[in-house]
């Protein structure tokens, strides 16, 4: 009896962790956040109120992956916020051991940039776990709907981190165009290469 | 003339150790990297995934170094893979001789990551660092994630091989 018990406790124990560490799937609501901008002032997703839905990214400031996906992220803004759907960057990095990802370097980089959209910093990293973010860059695209907001596409940018020219396969922007025309998301998710989330130790 | 002569030959040295390091980093597709780490032998292929600018891939890579040191005489081949781009092989050689590494090391470029990194281990996010064990041609552990000490890694190896 006590064997048993242990055996489901023990796989109880284990499913709550696995679930604690997938975080959203595509198809699932996700909650409201709010975090704090580079400008100082929080963001929350209620906040926009014109928008169709959310280009979520988490990202940071060291990683090279990150590095070499800033300026396709300033595009997509670019492109898409107009349409409805604004990028939204997350820097949830550890900043005790990763200093270049603190907030005032988050504050630097969006200046040398000129990020348009906002750059927000998940201290307590409770947004990243939440969504089951586990690599800078990490896309979530959520569509609005009614008062939710439905995750429709996880994943990466696209196919050629490396080579902007090179690429193929515009995972974002074919998510995007697809609900802009009210059709469902071809490849709804993806892999990407990317860092590791630093988590607080 | 003898200083001279050192000095010369020194120089020489240099230049060869420099030219001879960075000949050994070379860039392979999914088809050789499949090639390398799946052979039909007794061999352990302990496949480290790892970037020289990645921080805990590179705090953890003393550890696979130390066991590679200590294994040397056992059928067990380190082989680290770099997530460098490949135009950086200059980089990776110098980081590699800097520390005194002289594991198999070789960058992967592989394509869409979408499709290489699900064919590499389903089970893999494509965050590094990871490490993968292969014996006798298949996979017999996966490790997403760094190691926290020698000791765990050495555990994960014994309980995987």
């Amino acid at each position: 009896m006590q064997k048993l018990l242990f055996t489901l406790l023990a796989f109880v124990g284990f499913s709550v962790a696995t679930m604690a560490h997938e975080g959203y799937h595509v198809g699932e609501t996700i909650s409201n956040f709010s975090l704090k901008n580079v400008n100082g002032k929080n963001v929350s997703l209620s906040d926009y109120k014109d928008a169709k839905g959310f280009i979520i990214t988490f990202t940071c400031n060291h990683c090279p992956y990150s590095v070499a996906y800033e300026d396709r992220i300033i595009a997509l803004h670019n492109t898409y916020a107009a349409k409805g759907y604004p990028v939204i960057a997350i820097n949830p990095n550890d900043a005790v051991q990763y200093p270049s990802d603190n907030f005032e370097n988050m504050q630097i980089r969006a200046k040398e940039k000129k990020f348009p959209f906002v750059y927000l910093h998940d201290e307590t990293q409770e947004v990243a776990k939440k969504f089951g973010a586990l690599r800078t860059p990490h896309m979530f695209v959520v569509q609005k709907s009614g008062d939710k907001y439905v995750v429709k596409y996880i994943g990466a940018i696209d196919d050629n981190w490396e080579d902007a020219a090179a690429v193929t396969e515009k995972y974002v922007e074919s998510a995007v165009n697809a609900l802009l025309n009210g059709q469902t998301v071809a490849i709804p998710n993806t892999k990407a290469i990317g860092c590791s989330i630093k988590w607080k130790k | 003339m003898l200083s001279r002569l050192l000095i010369c030959t020194w120089c020489l040295l240099c230049s060869f150790r420099a030219f001879s390091q960075e000949a050994v980093v070379p860039v392979f597709g999914l088809k050789e990297y499949q090639q390398r780490v799946q052979q039909n032998n007794d061999t352990l292929y302990v496949v480290n995934m790892w970037a020289t600018w990645c921080k805990p891939c590179v705090e953890e890579l003393p550890y696979f170094d130390s066991l590679r040191t200590e294994w040397k005489d056992r059928p067990v081949h380190f082989i680290w893979v770099s997530h460098d781009a490949k135009s950086r092989t200059k980089q990776v050689a110098d980081f590699l001789s800097k520390n005194n590494y002289t594991a198999e090391v070789f960058i992967l470029s592989a394509g869409n990551p979408n499709v290489w990194i699900d064919q590499i281990e389903p089970k893999w996010s494509g965050s590094i660092p990871a490490t993968i064990l292969y014996k006798n041609g298949q996979k017999t552990g996966f490790h997403e994630g760094d190691f926290p000490d020698k000791k765990t890694l050495q555990d994960f190896i014994h309980a995987k091989q």
